[in-house]
């Protein structure tokens, strides 16, 4: 058998390097790339009912001839309709935004986790890991309980006689930009840390020895170089939240537009599987920047960000 | 001036883990109440564990999500090892850039487009051989593996380049075949870090709403899918019971397993000093 195979491998080149390259490389080709193809191919499609409910690009006429029928109209219906660049741009703000909330939570964060002492640093990375093993769904519908109406925060600041009514922060923008920051905080947190963990705090201490106050020396040298652990977290959770569907569903509003719940609606709601490969290939195109530069940051520094997992 | 900062880090991280840990904290005490409203605590009872323990399809669902998740997390250990190995371990070929480009890419996606494009891909493939007509278990399982081997590779690949290959190296040179290397030595050394990757995959599989949405047919119901779907209706406490479930599961997990590999790292680093001292 293994001499077969030897004589096998042989004769077809296969060396064993090369089938451990060759098993990842096809999976990853097949179920990742290729899709995309396909999303591509259907996004010139026309809808129409049946199974499947798009028409094919090519058919053999009766008499033989290669019928092809590309067809732009998904693309120009999206740049017509005014709601797919309204949801973009909506998309694209609220993930900016969060962005920037996110980064001004983890910072401090990060920076207090890499200067506490050795003893407690990976109890306090486990901490911050730890909600980002458990069940998202779980943590977002917990924040249902806290926001609501008659949830807790309305209750005890009722209790405490602050304000008389509840305030409405389920449903609303408010809530959603909650649960995002919320959701997205470790993968801010862990970039920012690994960075801010290597660096060398005899920089700050001659800064300050040489008058510079540690605020000054803080925006001089600490900031510039944690610099890259910035990007990096900041792409983390800037590509992933402008398609993000569950988060606005749940508690966002109804007139919360956000491209990810057009594209849902698009396919499950309307059946128009072809629209909705036209969405899913734009928002791609918006993102193929981002995606790129967090890439130059992920292989700059080998997936650091989640080295904690094992800290 | 000098001292201000000291005080200010603590009292910034006490209150960012403070917004980590409350919603999840008032989901476990309010599972523990007797009221049906949820908000309102109406004494300590654990009448909604038994409610949820009778709920036949949220069992059904939450056994089909288990299975899934075991399946997908150890097939995503075994490529995203693989991956990791290579990107981390082979040096320069053909197709590299692609390869560290599709490893990484998953980990951002957003879901909506990589749960569409798997859909696609199954129904414009179903017609061929050796692919499963009924999307249900077997395409959630390749949704999900396509997605979490992605994590797995980046944890291997972070531990693999994060360790010097000396020790391959020597083994080499001393005339060990290289699948030999990899099980004697490179293996052991990524064991925690595999360990960790099944752990994340598992945890990531079992939690999946989005791309599971998509590629499960319409007969196929996941855990995730049965929370979504009530939880759009309402706060259920029966959610609150289960939320309890699943957070102390993973808690345990997590801890467990974190103590398991410190504990192993500390004994291997041991070794590690004591063949050194031997030279």
């Amino acid at each position: 058998m293994a001499q077969t195979l030897s004589l096998l491998s042989r004769r077809f080149g296969i060396t064993g390097r090369r089938l451990v390259i060759a098993v990842p490389w096809v999976w990853l080709l097949l179920f990742f790339l290729v899709p995309f193809l396909i999303v591509l191919k259907i996004s010139f499609a026309h809808t129409r009912l049946g199974v499947p409910p798009y028409t094919p690009l090519w058919d053999w006429t009766p008499e033989h001839a290669l019928h092809l029928s590309l067809s732009a109209a998904n693309y120009l219906f999206l740049a017509r309709e005014s709601l797919y660049l309204e949801a973009f741009l909506s998309s694209i703000r609220v993930a900016f935004i969060s962005t920037l909330f996110c980064l001004l939570v983890a910072y401090p964060m990060a920076y207090g986790i890499a200067r506490s002492s050795p003893r407690w640093r990976n109890t306090l990375l486990l901490l911050v890991v730890l909600p980002f093993w458990t069940s998202f769904l779980v943590r977002v519908y917990a924040w249902i309980g806290l926001l609501r109406n008659n949830g807790l925060i309305n209750n005890v600041l009722m209790g405490l006689g602050v304000i008389h009514e509840p305030l409405v922060m389920m449903q609303t923008d408010f809530a959603m930009y909650i649960g995002i920051v919320y959701s997205y905080l470790p993968f801010m947190i862990l970039p920012l840390y690994s960075n801010l963990e290597k660096h060398d705090h005899t920089l700050l201490e001659a800064a300050v020895n040489l008058g510079a106050t540690p605020f000054k020396a803080f925006l001089q040298i600490t900031l510039p170089l944690s610099l890259p652990g910035i990007i990096a977290g900041s792409m983390l959770v800037f590509i992933p939240a402008v398609g993000e569907f569950v988060i606005p569903r749940l508690l966002g509003g109804n007139n919360t537009l956000m491209i990810g719940r057009v594209l849902w609606d698009e396919f499950f709601n309307n059946r128009n599987w072809p629209e909705a490969s036209a969405v899913a290939m734009t928002l791609l195109l918006v993102l193929v920047l981002p995606i790129m530069i967090f890439q130059r940051y992920q292989a700059r520094d080998a997936g650091g960000g989640l080295r904690g997992n094992h800290g | 001036m000098g001292n201000r900062r000291p005080k200010l880090l603590p009292v910034l991280l006490v209150m960012g883990f403070a917004f980590l840990y409350v919603p999840i904290l008032s989901v476990i005490v309010y599972s523990f109440n007797n009221s049906r409203l949820v908000t309102v605590w109406g004494g300590f009872s654990t009448r909604w564990y038994g409610v949820l323990l009778s709920d036949h399809r949220m069992l059904e669902a939450a056994w089909l999500s288990l299975r899934i998740a075991a399946v997908s997390a150890t097939m995503a250990a075994v490529l995203g090892t693989l991956a990791g190995l290579v990107l981390a371990r082979f040096g320069q070929f053909r197709g590299r850039t692609i390869l560290s480009g599709m490893v990484s890419a998953p980990l951002v996606m957003p879901e909506v487009i990589t749960g569409l494009s798997l859909l696609l891909l199954f129904v414009a493939f179903a017609p061929l051989p050796f692919v499963p007509d009924e999307r249900g278990f077997s395409t959630i399982v390749i949704a999900h593996v396509t997605l979490t081997m992605a994590y797995v590779a980046v944890i291997v690949q972070s531990r693999l380049s994060s360790l010097d290959e000396s020790l391959e190296e020597a083994a080499m040179d001393l005339g060990a075949p290289p699948a030999r290397v990899f099980l004697l030595i490179t293996l052991p050394i990524v064991a925690p870090a595999i360990a960790s990757g099944w752990l994340l995959a598992f945890t990531l599989s079992l939690d999946d709403l989005v791309i599971t949405t998509f590629t499960a047919g319409p007969s196929t119901t996941t855990l995730p899918m049965m929370i979504f779907s009530k939880v759009r209706l309402g706060v259920t406490p029966e959610i609150n019971a289960l939320a309890t479930l699943m957070i102390t599961l993973v808690a345990i997990l997590v801890v467990t397993s974190g103590v398991l590999i410190a504990r192993k790292e500390k004994s291997r680093e041991r070794d590690l000093y004591l063949a050194q001292g031997a030279e």
